[in-house]
């Protein structure tokens, strides 16, 4: 009877764990050591120490698919973090409606990537979009979007603006918007969350002062809600780094004038289309440090900063 | 009053955004009603209509083409059935021809073509079968080893549970490469094993349920156990039974992922017969990209499974999402 105690726990835990072991320990132990390799198509490596490295360091799509996935973030990021904080807001002062309005928002959140980005895809196009057929109900001039690879400031300010400082491509932009889009729901839904646990006391208290409702949004309610901003912002910055299927589908091969490729798709076509998957491999390690650093961030603030 | 006012500015604000996140799936399905040349004429954005001119003869009406009216006498060609051209340059009174529109003209065929221009119905048939497969893996696994780590005491249980947290963190991109020479070496690349396999253990689901075991009265167990039923009997009679909305909560999610995963598919797998149906679906998009209406609908067809079952669930969804999102 004894025994029998000690053994059974590993035998409940065994088959995920032999699962996991197999199918993720392994491969993500090998991903640390496959970039130091040359692999031929035959699957045999050859060890060639940092050269993958070295020629990413000097790889100029490597940099321009890095810059473009910094740009990607900076748009989406700050994106998925301010409207839903805003409209989940809103939504926590309302009860009628209110699942409606919830059911709506969280629609795009749990349908496929594939099927979105096409959709969107077309709703970008240039000739019968419906993003040019909304510009055009302002009297607009309709826009390249996913065609157009110049950079959003010198579309803005025309061509007068430097082109190291052009920023990133309407393309890209594009791309950025229908990613914001997809998670926006997501957001919202953890955020109502955060604004429910704050206890109505602060609210009654500070009405009690006259204080107006933005003073309390700003004093009581973004304070209160920090925890669940910071987590927002790190899971989003986490995902919105690994963006691929967007650009699969969106555009062609990360174009135009690779202005939308991103650092998965990067890897994923030095991988799978090149098949350079030591150097493919060196890029995704690359990733792993900035997503590993990104993590250790958030265990670590999320101990000190909050209430 | 101005509390009124507040509100209906608020309900306005919601309801442009919550137009915002539907529009594109309400323009996705009139689209996928439109024929491709009144898509591209772009008269009603929304509202799938269809126009065309008509010859009003002593033998009843024919569709025609008309290419150049004057007063009282125009040139026009003839259509048949099909829509395909019969008879050219016809020279008739102007008044006899009509034009008609016809407001909403729904075309629901091209669900059927888009179904049928690439065989769908294997990739639904392919995605149904691997979500399964995986979705009774992932139960299976998740509630043993939750089982265990909520319920018992072992050797080494923080440094295991530590470890599959740290998998967790692992973003997939990371591990492609890898797991693709991994099941290269198995020879299990363009096989199903490939596909449902590795996707058998989720660690999110074990999350799930060893917070859910955890929740269940110590009672229920000293009980049991004193009655001498064994272990895997107590996790079988008793704590299977109250788990019942749990794992249906689990499912909804591991389905849904299954259902939506493309990356991993797209790259294990290269046969035809094998496509999923999001591989599938984006290899349509590359062959018919010109053909946008049927673009739409095999976008819309395919989403609506999930679309369903998220109708069915929402609560359930929304519901566990605002719980696991934040951790305590």
């Amino acid at each position: 009877m004894k025994t029998q105690w000690k053994i059974s726990p590993y035998l409940y835990i065994l088959p995920a764990f032999a699962l996991l072991f197999l199918f993720r320990m392994i491969p993500v132990a090998m991903s640390l050591v496959i970039g130091f390799f040359e692999w031929g198509i035959t699957g045999s490596g050859t060890f060639i120490g940092l050269k993958n490295y070295i020629a990413m360091f000097k790889d100029e799509l490597f940099w321009k698919s890095l810059s473009n996935t910094v740009w990607f973030v900076v748009m989406v990021v700050p994106t998925s973090i301010i409207l839903p904080l805003i409209f989940a807001n809103l939504l926590n002062q309302i009860t009628k409606l209110k699942s409606l309005f919830r059911i709506m928002y969280f629609l795009p959140y749990v349908t496929s990537l594939v099927a979105v980005s096409i959709v969107w895809k077309i709703i970008f196009s240039e000739q019968a979009g419906l993003a040019n057929h909304f510009l055009s109900l302002f009297g607009i001039p309709p826009l390249g979007w996913l065609a157009e690879s110049t950079g959003i400031f010198k579309l803005i300010f025309g061509s007068g603006w430097p082109d190291w400082a052009a920023g990133p491509s309407l393309a890209l932009c594009s791309i950025a918007i229908m990613t914001a889009w997809k998670s926006l729901g997501y957001n919202t839904i953890l955020y109502l969350a955060g604004l429910q646990n704050i206890s109505k006391v602060y609210y009654e208290a500070a009405d009690i002062d006259g204080a107006s409702k933005f003073r309390q949004f700003w004093n009581i309610t973004l304070p209160l809600v920090s925890p669940t901003t910071f987590y927002v912002l790190i899971m989003t910055t986490i995902s919105t780094f690994q963006a691929f299927s967007q650009v699969y589908l969106m555009t062609d091969k990360g174009g135009p004038l690779n202005s939308t490729k991103l650092i998965v798709y990067y890897i994923y076509e030095r991988g799978f289309d090149a098949l350079d998957m030591g150097y493919a491999s060196a890029v995704a390690l690359f990733l792993f440090a900035i997503l590993l650093i990104l993590t250790i961030i958030q265990m670590r603030g999320e101990k000190k900063v909050f209430y | 009053m101005k509390e009124k006012i507040r509100l209906g500015i608020i309900y306005a604000l919601l309801a442009i955004f919550g137009l915002f996140m539907i529009v594109p799936f309400v323009w996705m399905v009139s689209t996928s009603l439109m024929t491709q040349s009144e898509f591209n004429k772009q008269e009603a954005v929304f509202i799938p209509k269809e126009e065309y001119h008509v010859w009003n003869t002593d033998g009843g009406q024919r569709r025609i083409l008309v290419v150049q009216t004057e007063a009282d006498s125009s040139v026009i060609h003839v259509l048949n059935k099909d829509l395909k051209i019969e008879q050219e340059y016809i020279k008739v009174p102007t008044k006899q021809i009509e034009k008609i529109v016809k407001k909403p003209s729904l075309h629901w065929d091209n669900y059927k073509k888009a179904f049928n221009k690439v065989p769908f119905a294997i990739y639904f048939k392919n995605t149904l079968f691997v979500s399964f497969a995986s979705l009774i893996g992932v139960m299976i696994t998740s509630f043993l080893a939750a089982y265990a780590f909520a319920r018992m005491e072992f050797k080494g249980k923080q440094l295991i549970f530590l470890m599959f947290l740290s998998m967790m963190m692992v973003p997939a991109p990371i591990y492609l490469i890898s797991s693709y020479m991994l099941l290269d070496k198995f020879n299990w690349l363009d096989t199903y094993q490939a596909l449902i396999v590795p996707w058998c253990v989720n660690i999110f689901t074990i999350f799930m349920f060893r917070q859910h075991f955890r929740s269940l009265p110590k009672e229920l167990f000293d009980a049991a156990m004193i009655d001498g039923a064994s272990t895997f009997g107590i996790l079988w009679r008793i704590v299977l039974p109250l788990s019942k909305p749990i794992i249906a909560t689990a499912s909804v999610f591991t389905l849904i992922s299954s259902w939506n995963s493309f990356m991993w598919p797209l790259v294990m797998t290269n046969r035809p017969e094998l496509r999923v149906l999001q591989v599938g679906l984006s290899y349509f998009n590359q062959e018919a990209s010109t053909q946008t209406t049927l673009l739409m609908a095999a976008s819309t067809f395919s989403i609506l499974p999930i679309l369903i079952l998220f109708f069915l669930a929402q609560k359930q969804i929304i519901a566990s999402t605002a719980k696991t999102g934040m951790k305590d």
